[in-house]
């Protein structure tokens, strides 16, 4: 089937012969790799996108279920030639190691700060209680987004 | 020749002892970062791959016609395809490339298709007949140790045997089955070149090993494949050895079409060995003034179906099983048995895990017996600079501040009296699981060492080249940047010994560079750090003398206060040093496992508080501070995230990691059912470094990777014994261990 659907304010057409997922249409059809596929079920966090303003695991959307959506990737997350407070802050406080969870942690991260500014630590162990980091520890990107506040204040 | 006076004198940027940002920080926090699941290729194939449903089956028959027929399907390959070496392995290569007349593990290749897209493959996978008949699987350890099906065995005697303690304690203790579950699954692409030979583009600790196992499979000339580093999802010891690289050039040169493979998450718990489940047995004797005099040790290591590093592994397990302490009556037997289970090897501590929380757990019990403070009983004994290994009796060299890490720790103020009424901070989190007033506090502490670098007299080196560009200078490596920050790290050698501030690294491939070992072992700061620092300095030393100048900088090299060569002028010319750095010799220990088996140590510490709720099971890992043994903190920053992550890898050892094995399947082979700590599991960290000079590595660095994965696990242990009273024998520590014991 054709799915048309707007991909980081772009409106965009996929011819979906699969019955994949979100994840594989991004990947694969729309050439957009920065979502990541690590665990296929959603545990893990790594493929999260905004989907309609919801914050969502692309690998459990059917590429189908999308067709009319808004969908917002890491790629869009922030202006062009441009980093997101959440990824400047993150670059800054050494919370990116493999990188591998990374995308998907800017994602959440930029979806909580788009509706609390000020998180506290506890908000952001909520918030980003969904996405599995196996390399930092989590210690920095606490310590990251609980500075991020300040860059975005700037 | 331009010159000019008048020299700035300042500090080049990003040297060692600072922590300057990582250069591929932008790129993957932007999605821009190309790992192996995102290569492609000009007429790219897809690659899937037949695993065998039985822990033990004999092959009788495999029908690739059905899968052939399918259209779309370029190559169905068996082990009769093979064209070289039928069997690999890191060190000992037993392990089939494609199972031929039995598959002894459950998930062991059988065949390997390519297809022209990834949903053709895997059907292509499942349309392949084979004909099992199911073998009864070997999968109980002891019985295996009891058949001699063995890899190695063990067996260290030091000192007077008979000499006997007025205080024992004896302990059985059990490690499960840990995954490193690195987010990245196996990935990798293979792009025939046309004239016989390939280029492999795949996850890796070491592209040479996998070159040289990939040449022997494929029977093909070493010129004729070159390994690529590329862009890696974490590996943790998972990515040391082959497994979807000899298929994927088999693919490649059969269809003479780039191939391309990622294997699924349950794949990649089948895909790479784990870290081996053991079962120790130990006896600690001690006088009345609590100093260790005889200690006995047995460690069995479960190794699975093929060798991998087996044998390593086991030497480690067993040359620590001590721990950071000295005793001169000391007996270890040691067995990695060979089963129908998984193959098990290389992860983040390498054997010194296991016996970790066995040996802590007995000095716990020996304090206990003793009525002494456990830190004060770990300081009586302490091993430091000039004591004898209590194992291999090897003396300790280098700087080993074994003291100052127990002293750190006592220091270390313990937070507030609990428990939090904060719901997420309670065992079983924000569910309301548990009520404050059913949640006990615990402390418990552990200490632990490992060797630096290869052991055994391996011929442990790498290669490191460092050139002059227009821009500053490069450091070329083969060694693999996994997420550590070696990619930092070596730059920031490089400037500080050239005294410049622009130096990039280059990860290129096999034919560029000779081998720079493994990423593993927490080596390549220090092996591939010292070929940086050595191939900087000379390359220093010839620019200086070249120009008969005294100082190199930005700008050039200066004479004085004169620029007598602008860097444009160096740049022209043709400036690199070649290094292979190799550290203090090492030999294989007698049949006493008595020698000098190690090139450097790392000590470290931890403390552990936890609240637990007895009657639930359930366990809140609150805070797990630490000191380490670091030599010196090249970078700071990326220090301490080696050691905020190597501790959650040890806190998900102690209360949730573990791939649950049933007659040799794994029942749990996905994230849903594999639990890996999430970011409300993370226990706070506070992390002292501790800095001595002396280690050999650049600048006196010592590599910092594994050591807070090894003593995390046991002193979270220990905090939960202190908070349950129940004597807590195996790791992970499950609920019904603590409400049902």
């Amino acid at each position: 089937m054709i799915v048309e659907l707007t991909v980081n304010g772009e409106p965009v057409t996929a011819r979906v012969n699969h019955p994949g997922s979100l994840l594989d249409l991004l990947r694969d059809d729309l050439g957009l790799p920065g979502s990541k596929s690590a665990c296929e079920q959603g545990e893990c966090g790594s493929c999260s996108v905004i989907l309609d303003g919801a914050l969502v695991c692309s690998c459990l959307v059917l590429a189908a279920d999308a067709h009319g959506s808004a969908v917002t990737t890491v790629e869009g997350i922030s202006e062009p030639g441009a980093l997101h407070p959440v990824q400047e802050a993150m670059h800054r406080a050494g919370a990116v190691q493999c990188g591998f969870c990374t995308p998907g942690i800017v994602v959440a991260a930029a979806d909580l700060f788009a509706v609390n500014p000020h998180p506290t630590a506890t908000e952001i162990k909520e918030a980003l209680a969904g996405n599995i980091c196996r390399c930092t520890g989590y210690g920095a990107i606490v310590r990251a987004l609980e500075g991020a506040e300040i860059v975005a204040d700037r | 020749m331009s010159t000019r006076t008048g020299r700035k004198v300042g500090t080049p940027q990003g040297v060692v002892g600072t922590s300057p940002l990582r250069p591929d920080g932008i790129p993957k926090l932007q999605g821009r970062f190309e790992y192996a699941q995102d290569l492609a290729a000009e007429g790219m194939l897809w690659a899937a791959t037949v695993r065998s449903p039985h822990a033990r089956a004999r092959i009788a028959s495999i029908d690739i016609a059905p899968a052939l027929a399918i259209g779309g399907v370029h190559a169905c390959l068996t082990a009769d395809d093979v064209p070289g070496r039928a069997t690999f392995g890191l060190e000992h290569p037993d392990q089939p490339v494609l199972a031929a007349q039995e598959a002894r593990f459950w998930g062991e290749p059988v065949a390997v298709v390519a297809a022209e897209d990834l949903d053709t493959a895997r059907r292509a996978a499942a349309a392949i007949e084979v004909g099992y008949e199911p073998l009864e699987a070997l999968t109980d350890p002891e019985e295996a140790n009891r058949r001699d099906e063995v890899f190695r065995r063990m067996r260290i005697r030091r000192g007077d045997q008979s000499v006997r303690g007025a205080v024992v304690v004896e302990g059985e203790y059990e490690v499960g089955m840990q995954d490193q579950a690195p987010l990245g699954t196996e990935a990798g692409l293979a792009v025939p070149d046309g004239q016989g030979g390939v280029d492999l583009y795949a996850t890796s600790q070491y592209v040479h090993v996998d070159q040289e196992q990939v040449v022997a499979s494929l029977g093909l000339r070493p010129d004729q494949v070159r390994s690529h580093p590329t862009g890696i999802g974490g590996a943790f010891g998972a990515r040391e050895d082959v497994n979807l690289h000899i298929h994927l050039c088999m693919l490649a040169l059969h269809t003479g079409r780039p191939v391309k493979m990622v294997y699924r998450r349950s794949e990649s718990f089948t895909g790479h060995v784990h870290r081996h489940p053991a079962w120790l047995r130990y006896r600690h004797e001690a006088d009345r003034d609590g100093r260790l005099v005889r200690v006995e040790a047995s460690v069995v290591l479960d190794g699975g179906a093929y060798a991998s590093t087996t044998s390593a592994v086991l030497a480690n397990a067993c040359y620590f099983a001590v721990g950071p302490y000295t005793c001169d009556s000391v007996a270890v037997d040691g067995v990695g048995v060979r089963t129908n289970n998984p193959p098990c090897g290389a992860m983040r501590g390498f054997g010194a895990v296991q016996v970790c929380f066995g040996y802590e757990s007995q000095m716990d019990r020996l304090a206990h017996a003793l009525e002494m403070d456990p830190l004060t009983l770990r300081e009586i004994n302490a091993l430091e600079t000039g004591h004898p290994l209590a194992t291999t009796g090897q003396v300790i060299q280098t700087p080993l501040p074994t003291v100052e890490v127990i002293k750190s720790l006592q220091a270390m103020p313990l937070p507030e009296a609990g428990p939090s009424d904060l719901p997420t901070e309670l065992p079983g989190g924000s569910g309301l699981t548990s009520e404050p007033q059913h949640v006990t506090r615990g402390v418990g502490y552990a200490l632990g060492i490992k060797n630096l670098g290869f052991s055994e007299g391996s011929d442990d080196y790498a290669q490191a080249r460092v050139r002059i560009t227009d821009s500053g200078a490069v450091v070329e490596t083969a060694a693999i940047e996994v997420g550590q920050g070696l990619v930092t790290v070596l730059a920031q050698i490089a400037r500080s010994a050239l005294g410049i501030s622009h130096v990039e690294v280059a990860h290129v491939d096999t034919s560029k560079i000779d081998s720079a070992g493994s990423t593993s072992a927490s080596r390549q700061t220090q092996v591939s750090g010292g070929a940086t620092l050595e191939a900087a300095q000379r390359l220093r030393e010839r620019i200086l003398g070249q120009f008969d100048g005294d100082v190199l900088d930005d700008e050039g090299v200066w004479r004085g206060d004169t620029l007598v060569t602008p860097w444009t002028a160096l740049a022209a010319g043709d400036w690199e040093e070649t290094v292979t750095f190799r550290h203090p010799p090492t030999t294989m220990t007698d049949d006493n496992g008595q020698g000098v088996a190690h090139a450097d140590f790392a000590v470290a510490g931890h403390r552990a508080v936890v609240d637990v709720d007895v009657e639930l099971g359930l366990v809140k890992v609150l805070r797990v501070d630490t000191a380490q043994d670091v030599g010196l903190a090249l970078n700071p920053q990326s220090v301490r995230g080696q050691i905020e992550g190597g501790i959650l890898q040890g806190v998900g050892l102690a209360v949730m990691e573990e791939l649950v094995m049933g007659e040799g399947v794994i029942l749990n082979p996905t994230f849903t059912d594999y639990l890996l700590p999430t970011i409300l599991d993370a226990p706070e960290v506070e992390a002292l470094l501790i800095e001595q000079e002396g280690s050999w590595g650049p600048y006196g660095a010592k590599g910092v990777g594994e050591p807070p994965t090894i003593s995390s696990t046991a002193a979270v242990a220990a905090a939960i014994r202190a908070a349950s009273g129940r004597e807590i024998e195996r790791v992970p520590v499950r609920p019904q261990d603590i409400a049902l014991p």
